[in-house]
């Protein structure tokens, strides 16, 4: 069941019995968001069996992929440009700003790329499912589906988790693409670095671990950002002020897991 | 149909039900009358398991919804309609495919049977015109006639209707008291009605409950609840300006 019973509990007696309360209920919360998350993920086969399914996920990878472009793009480009102009400066004091191309690439695919897809989509795309969702919850519209039997972890937020899980990866390859460009520019019209070298320089250095490593951050950054977003809402009580709250719990919460979960994985894929 | 064994709900530290026992019969319209905050959506809320006791048991003929879960819950939900106060339909769905969902999702029906039973729904609610509006193009009105539009329109052998004419004209309000007696007459449904509106109540209801401190004060067919002495309930028809002689017309009403 979805829909919760609201919870009351008295003042806590000391510090102590306060902070072992909230600890419980952060590691129940965690507990379910990860247990209706896993069900999402599961749930995506059905997707393909039912048409207005298919297009429910098709409307939501429009959602997060079409309208998420023109954003990506901005700081994919200005991200790569950034990094091309910080590491040429460096470089250039060493006469060897020729390279700017192998540092912008690895830094982009390893760690850039996937890192800001997340934060963004956890900031327009995340936001949003949180508000939406928990807009319903207030107006006892998930209370409705679920009388009507009808499971609103198959029927919402499994669309959102196949456009997440499917628009993520390509958008973190995409900002990653569109960041090597604006390296490129940084260095063709700053650094004198020609448009060959850059990318010869770059493609040198690319390697198909750091795409995959990468990839894969984008991936799990999608699922986390669509599990805390969907769980925020159907938790969400209290009304409009209570979407509020869950909207901007949601972000917190997928930048801080973005991060952390970011540094996790780099350590698992990559030798010291 | 629906039985309450000692229910007692503890919302806050407080009992909002306290030990409440009362039985439904098949077929039968039950109204539930009382002040606001009284607990009477919270007694419609244990009946779909939205709301569990915190002691005592709810049952659905022969299982006990308040213990049930999983797909035996789904089996006994979705015998039930439920009207929720303000309608409770998808925003981004009109209202022709919110009053289809149901169908759509767990029924094996062809479109164009869809489009049949959702015609026929929408006509008994008075929307046959407004089945391509968006929710948010309709007045709250006729977004509860279209919320009551998907509660029925599985044809459901339950049908649980919290506030169904609260802030609608008093037109519309008996409108619906009709259309919730007509679809007990003729499809047999058993209706649960939460309202604070006694007028309605009076024309429509086969018996009427009176809620107040978590229990039942009163339990009566409506010619007996008005004449009675229990000063809750005389308190409450003064209120509304229902003497013991009942509304202008109830002596013709069942």
């Amino acid at each position: 069941m979805i829909t919760r019973e609201p919870v009351y509990s008295d003042e806590p007696s000391s510090v102590f019995v306060g902070l072992k309360r909230s600890l419980l209920l952060g590691l129940g919360e965690i507990g379910r968001a990860g247990t209706m998350t896993i069900q999402s993920l599961l749930m995506l086969p059905l997707l393909f069996g039912a048409r207005r399914s298919r297009t429910e996920a098709v409307r939501q990878m429009f959602i997060v992929g079409i309208k998420s472009l023109a954003l990506i793009t901005v700081v994919g480009m200005f991200t790569g440009m950034i990094l091309g102009l910080q590491i040429g400066l460096e470089l250039r004091r060493f006469n060897q700003e020729v390279y700017i191309g192998s540092a912008v690439v690895v830094a982009l695919f390893r760690e850039m790329g996937p890192f800001m897809t997340g934060i963004i989509l956890a900031a327009c795309v995340g936001s949003s499912m949180a508000a939406q969702i928990g807009t319903m919850t207030v107006n006892d519209e998930i209370a409705a589906l679920e009388i009507m039997s009808i499971s609103p972890v198959r029927f919402l937020m499994a669309p959102r988790m196949a456009a997440m899980v499917l628009m993520t990866p390509l958008l973190s390859f995409y900002s990653c693409v569109v960041g090597m460009i604006g390296g490129g520019i940084v260095g063709l019209t700053q650094l004198n670095v020609p448009w060959d070298q850059y990318f010869a320089t770059a493609m040198n250095f690319a390697d198909r671990h750091d795409l995959f490593v990468g990839l894969l951050k984008a991936l799990v950054f999608g699922i986390v950002v669509t599990g805390v977003s969907c769980y925020e809402g159907f938790t969400t009580t209290q009304g409009a002020v209570g979407v509020g709250q869950a909207t901007r719990r949601s972000v917190i919460t997928s930048i801080l897991l973005i991060l952390i979960l970011g540094y996790i994985i780099t350590r698992l894929f990559y030798e010291l | 149909m629906i039985r309450f064994e000692h229910v007692t709900k503890t919302l806050g530290g407080r009992d909002v039900l306290s030990d409440l026992s009362f039985e439904i019969q098949k077929g039968e319209i039950f109204t539930i009358v009382g002040p606001s905050g009284t607990g009477k959506s919270v007694t419609l809320k244990h009946m779909v398991r939205l709301l569990t006791p915190t002691r005592g048991s709810v049952w659905i003929e022969n299982t006990e919804i308040s213990a049930a879960d999983g797909a035996e819950l789904d089996r006994v939900r979705e015998r039930f309609g439920y009207l929720f106060q303000g309608g409770a339909l998808l925003g981004w769905m009109n209202v022709a495919d919110n009053i289809a969902l149901p169908l759509r999702e767990k029924t094996r029906l062809s479109e164009s049977e869809i489009g049949a039973r959702v015609a026929e729904a929408l006509r008994m609610v008075g929307l046959e015109d407004d089945g391509d509006k968006l929710p948010s193009e309709i007045s709250g009105g006729m977004q509860k006639r279209a919320g009551l539009a998907r509660a029925i329109v599985r044809r459901p052998e339950i049908v649980l209707y919290d506030e169904p004419t609260s802030g609608l004209d008093p037109v519309t309000a008996r409108t619906i008291d009709a259309l919730i007696r007509r679809l007990n007459e003729d499809l047999g449904i058993t209706s649960v009605v939460v309202t604070h509106d006694l007028q309605g109540a009076l024309l429509s209801a086969d018996r009427i409950a009176m809620l107040t401190g978590g229990r039942f004060v009163e339990v009566s067919e409506p010619k007996a609840f008005v004449t009675t002495e229990q000063p809750d309930v005389r308190g409450f028809l003064d209120a509304q300006f229902i003497s013991r002689k009942g509304l202008v017309g109830m002596e013709e009403t069942p």
